[in-house]
């Protein structure tokens, strides 16, 4: 019996089986969460899918951030329970405000979807704890506002408190520049692909971890972040069954 | 269609305008820019492309009908990490009249 992890479906959510069967290989059983609902129904861990929730209306995930499951899990992140944003999931959780920063227009205007290469700033997360080594991973990106913006004094809090996840890198694993660099899709400043709350319980990445979850998708190199997730998630299920309850019970 | 009941409500027509903070990139604002020379025209920058938000608000005045719009503002239209906005008042929209003017 794997650990339960809910996928959180919004209309307009397109990754979810993707995001499903991603976290399937990595051993979880994926419990799928309908917009609509206000109870998490006890999962271990939440994914926000990639998408286009609600349409990307007025901005990309801020009429997501209203939906009667986005309470739900901001009282589950607030008691400390694991939250992973893909890609408009992360853009969610940034409206949300659960996750530092905003994501804008790529600077390049254009919607970009191609294989990246993004490095793991720190590998003691609940996100990153079995990829093992610091070396490039590549995945795609597929969005059109995956722009990483903060003010220059967030931006340093972030490096300063290890809050950025993920970067995205050259080939020989040096950081991406800011403008006219491939490496870098979308212009985030300081080449910034993922990030983390200051409790290290919620990420958001805008690269797409659950599309390179296996070989045959030209890349394996996402699985490893999905299995951090799940393990980390499996932990805290075996030492916190009670704690579960109660999160549901307030939402 | 008649009017509702003899409430005390009225109702109240708002405009919000959202911009791009100053120093935020704006690509449309500069993609925008760049094609200025193909019309001819010079002397024209800082273009900045934000959206503009209208509705109708019923409250008892205008004062309530504004601290409502500048909730959902605040709160929605807006993100206050990278955009600022106006309110603009439009004036008083009776339930038959639609706006005056062209």
């Amino acid at each position: 019996m794997g650990v339960r992890v809910g996928v959180v479906v919004f209309p307009g959510s397109n990754c979810e089986q993707d995001t499903t069967w991603g976290l399937r290989l990595a051993g979880a059983e994926p419990v799928e969460l309908w917009h609509e609902s206000a109870d998490l129904g006890g999962v271990a861990a939440v994914v926000l899918p990639g998408g286009f929730a609600y349409g990307d209306y007025l901005r990309a995930g801020v009429i997501a951030r209203f939906s009667p499951v986005m309470r739900a899990v901001a009282a589950f992140a607030a008691e400390g329970g694991l939250v992973l944003g893909i890609c408009n999931g992360f853009q969610v959780l940034a409206e949300a405000g659960l996750v530092p920063g905003a994501l804008l227009r790529n600077r390049g205007l254009r919607f970009v979807c191609r294989e990246v290469a993004i490095a793991p700033e720190r590998l003691d997360t609940p996100f990153t704890r079995l990829v093992g080594e610091d070396r490039p991973l590549r995945m795609p990106v597929a969005h059109g506002e995956g722009c990483y913006y903060a003010d220059a004094e967030t931006l340093d809090a972030l490096e300063r408190d290890g809050q950025i996840l993920f970067r995205y890198v050259r080939p020989d694993g040096t950081p991406a520049g800011e403008t006219d660099d491939p490496a870098n899709p979308n212009g985030s400043l300081r080449a910034i692909a993922g990030v983390m709350n200051a409790a290290g319980n919620v990420a958001g990445l805008m690269p797409h971890p659950e599309r390179a979850a296996e070989a045959i998708l030209g890349s394996a190199d996402g699985l490893p972040i999905l299995r951090s997730l799940v393990a980390a998630a499996g932990e805290r299920t075996g030492a916190g069954g009670a704690a579960r309850v109660s999160a549901g019970a307030t939402a | 269609m008649s009017t509702p009941d003899a409430g005390p409500a009225a109702s109240f027509r708002f405009a919000v305008n959202v911009t791009p903070k100053e120093g935020i990139l704006d690509p449309q604002g500069r993609a925008v820019e760049q094609s200025l020379p193909h019309l001819g025209v010079t002397g024209v920058g800082h273009v900045r492309v934000g959206r503009r938000v209208e509705m109708t608000v019923e409250a008892p005045d205008e004062a309530t009908a504004r601290a409502i719009v500048d909730r959902l503002a605040g709160e929605l239209l807006a993100n206050a990490l990278i955009e600022q906005y106006i309110v603009e008042a439009l004036g008083g929209a009776s339930s038959t009249a639609t706006r005056a003017g062209t």
